[in-house]
């Protein structure tokens, strides 16, 4: 269907999300350049590289939260689904909607509780059914492995929480408008390891309804966790591959230095 | 022997910063505690002399002053209820003008603006704070008032005339042209203190809402305006603050009539400017000791609410690095 890049290895029959020669500025700074990526349905795929390398920025062209920061610009295509999200009126917020995003460090809004933070995306697409925004909470709640540890607190601030909690609380937010995409920007590099374990753990569960793609500067987060793993350098897309053959038997004489530590 | 060397002075090291031993560093240090405490003495001569000189109509009035509203130099009895009124409905229409203003615009300056334009924006607002208020005071009369009576009162009066409000014959001058004087006035002070609250919420919640599929204006609404209220509202106590002893704009604008009505097209006077309009002939002392009185129950109030917005606010600045 759509051509497999030549970085894609095996190719991916039907790409839930396909990058297509991305290139990405701020102002005159080319911070990526011409990265094509084929992402598989139910999957978790991970960015790795050292830092600047571009991988976050990549991430945040797939959900168009790239443009939102003066002198930003982007060429290329993105399809979700078969679409180009950055097609001729296509709208951003739509976008944003479908493919959901969670952060480096949590961020709760701090004006609501934990149960307002949940379906924060449903009552801002207009959604106002009592009983639809319960269900939804307490799913998204209990898919976020948070319900146990909260379903007796729904009316406290999103902020008393833990840190692991927090961020949990923030992967439940992305989940309640069920996106077939969530973006993770390095989603534990501001927790403790038992929180980060948690999450780890919940990558897991999370494939089975939606696609996950996650920015790590942790190797073995992206060893431990993803099926397939992006090797980003200097702005370029350097090797793609099944994360289990990347790791044990990368092709790119970079990729080999990076993953066994000598730089980055 | 009295000439004790800095080595052997007894405890060098106990205050070393706080306690030179360099004779010109204490000579230095000496001065300055001198001319802060001037600052302070200063401000405690205004509070006794003020109680001192009010003293008289504190004894003769004493607090049914503020609300009764006879104010009659020949029979030598004095209420101040309608100033403490006019200072209210003034400050408080100025407010309920400005407080909305001021938020548009520092959400304008903050959040949609490219940057050279709030930088224009933004310095021609605090260029509002520069302009004498006399000047003020002039523009509003020229300008303001003949403006309000030839047009919005008449205007206001056939299609808003059912509310009690907006009765009575249109003067020009009088309350809503001192409450829209001083809404501009106050805007500056409050728009500054608006944009630092709205500044000071972190880009990750606006992101946070962005990724969540919030328009603009929905994620000012939810990451920057809902988390901010306490500091727009210190905000609006500092204008307050400001609003409440304003004089000279005020003076020239209210019409200076000692009474209350609930229309804002009549005149009014405030607890500033009737002194302003009467310190100069008041003849007897008890009515000296009444203007005082009135001066300070300003001085307590603007300390008052001052101090509280300053707290506020302040609070928020330790509260917002969240």
């Amino acid at each position: 269907m759509t051509p497999a890049t030549n970085a894609a290895k095996p190719p991916i029959p039907e790409p839930i999300l396909s990058a297509k020669d991305v290139n990405a500025y701020f102002n005159a700074f080319h911070a990526v350049r011409g990265v094509s990526l084929d992402v598989e349905p139910n999957s978790v795929t991970a960015l790795i590289g050292p830092s600047g390398c571009g991988k976050s920025t990549f991430l945040r062209t797939l959900n168009r939260l790239h443009e939102e920061i003066p002198g930003a610009r982007f060429e290329g295509e993105v399809t979700l689904e078969g679409e180009n999200i950055y097609g001729r009126g296509m709208d951003p917020v739509q976008v944003r909607r479908k493919i959901g995003m969670v952060f480096q460090k949590p961020n709760p809004f701090p004006s609501l509780s934990i149960y307002e933070n949940v379906v924060v995306g449903l009552t801002l697409a207009g959604v106002k059914d009592r009983r639809l925004l319960d269900e939804t909470a307490e799913r998204a709640l209990k898919h976020s492995a948070l319900w146990d540890e909260v379903k007796d607190k729904l009316r406290a601030p999103g902020t008393s929480l833990s840190g692991g909690q927090q961020q949990r609380l923030c992967i439940a937010r992305a989940l309640a408008v069920k996106p077939p995409v969530i973006l993770m920007d390095e989603p534990t590099s501001a927790l403790d390891p038992i929180s980060t374990a948690r999450i780890e753990e919940l990558l897991g569960e999370l494939k089975k309804e939606v696609t996950v793609v996650i920015v790590t500067h942790n190797m073995q987060q992206a060893a431990r966790c993803s099926d397939r793993t992006a090797f980003f350098f200097m702005g370029e897309l350097v090797e793609y591959d099944r994360s289990t053959r990347l790791f044990t038997n990368p092709q790119d004489k970079r990729t080999e230095q990076y993953i066994t530590g000598r730089f980055g | 022997m009295s000439t004790a060397s800095p080595i052997t002075s007894p405890s060098p090291s106990r205050r070393p910063s706080t306690r030179p031993i360099n004779p010109g560093d204490r000579l230095f240090r000496r001065v300055l505690m001198g001319l802060s405490g001037v600052v302070v003495a200063v401000l405690a001569l205004i509070a006794i002399y003020l109680a001192k000189l009010s003293w008289p109509a504190i004894h003769e009035f004493g607090l049914g002053f503020f609300w009764t509203t006879d104010w009659d130099p020949v029979k030598e009895h004095f209420g101040a209820g309608a100033f403490i009124f006019g200072t209210l409905v003034s400050s408080f229409f100025a407010l309920a003008l400005a407080v909305p203003l001021s938020i548009a615009v520092g959400l304008f300056l903050t959040e949609l603006a490219p940057p050279r334009a709030a930088a224009v924006v933004g310095f021609m607002v605090e260029m509002l704070a520069a302009i004498p208020s006399v000047v003020y005071g002039l523009w509003g009369i020229f300008f303001l008032a003949p403006l309000l009576r030839l047009y919005v009162q008449p205007f206001l009066g056939r299609h808003f005339g059912w509310l009690f409000l907006f009765q009575g014959p249109p003067y020009g001058i009088g309350m809503l042209a001192a409450g829209l004087i001083l809404a501009i006035m106050v805007t500056p002070t409050i728009t500054a203190i608006c944009r630092e609250v709205f500044r000071a919420v972190p880009n990750t919640q606006r992101e946070a809402a962005l990724g969540l599929g919030a328009t603009k204006w929905e994620m000012i609404r939810l990451a920057v305006v809902k988390s901010s209220w306490s500091g727009v509202f210190g905000a609006g106590i500092l204008g307050l603050g400001r609003a409440l002893g304003e004089t000279m704009a005020v003076t020239m604008l209210i019409g200076n009539r000692n009474e209350i009505s609930t229309s804002l097209f009549s005149p009014g006077q405030t607890m500033a400017s009737v002194i302003a309009n009467e310190y100069a002939e008041a003849g007897s002392n008890i009515h000296v000791a009444a203007l005082a009185y009135v001066g300070l129950a300003l001085f307590v109030v603007s300390f008052a609410v001052n101090h509280l917005a300053r707290r506020i606010v302040k609070r928020l600045e330790m509260g917002g690095t969240r």
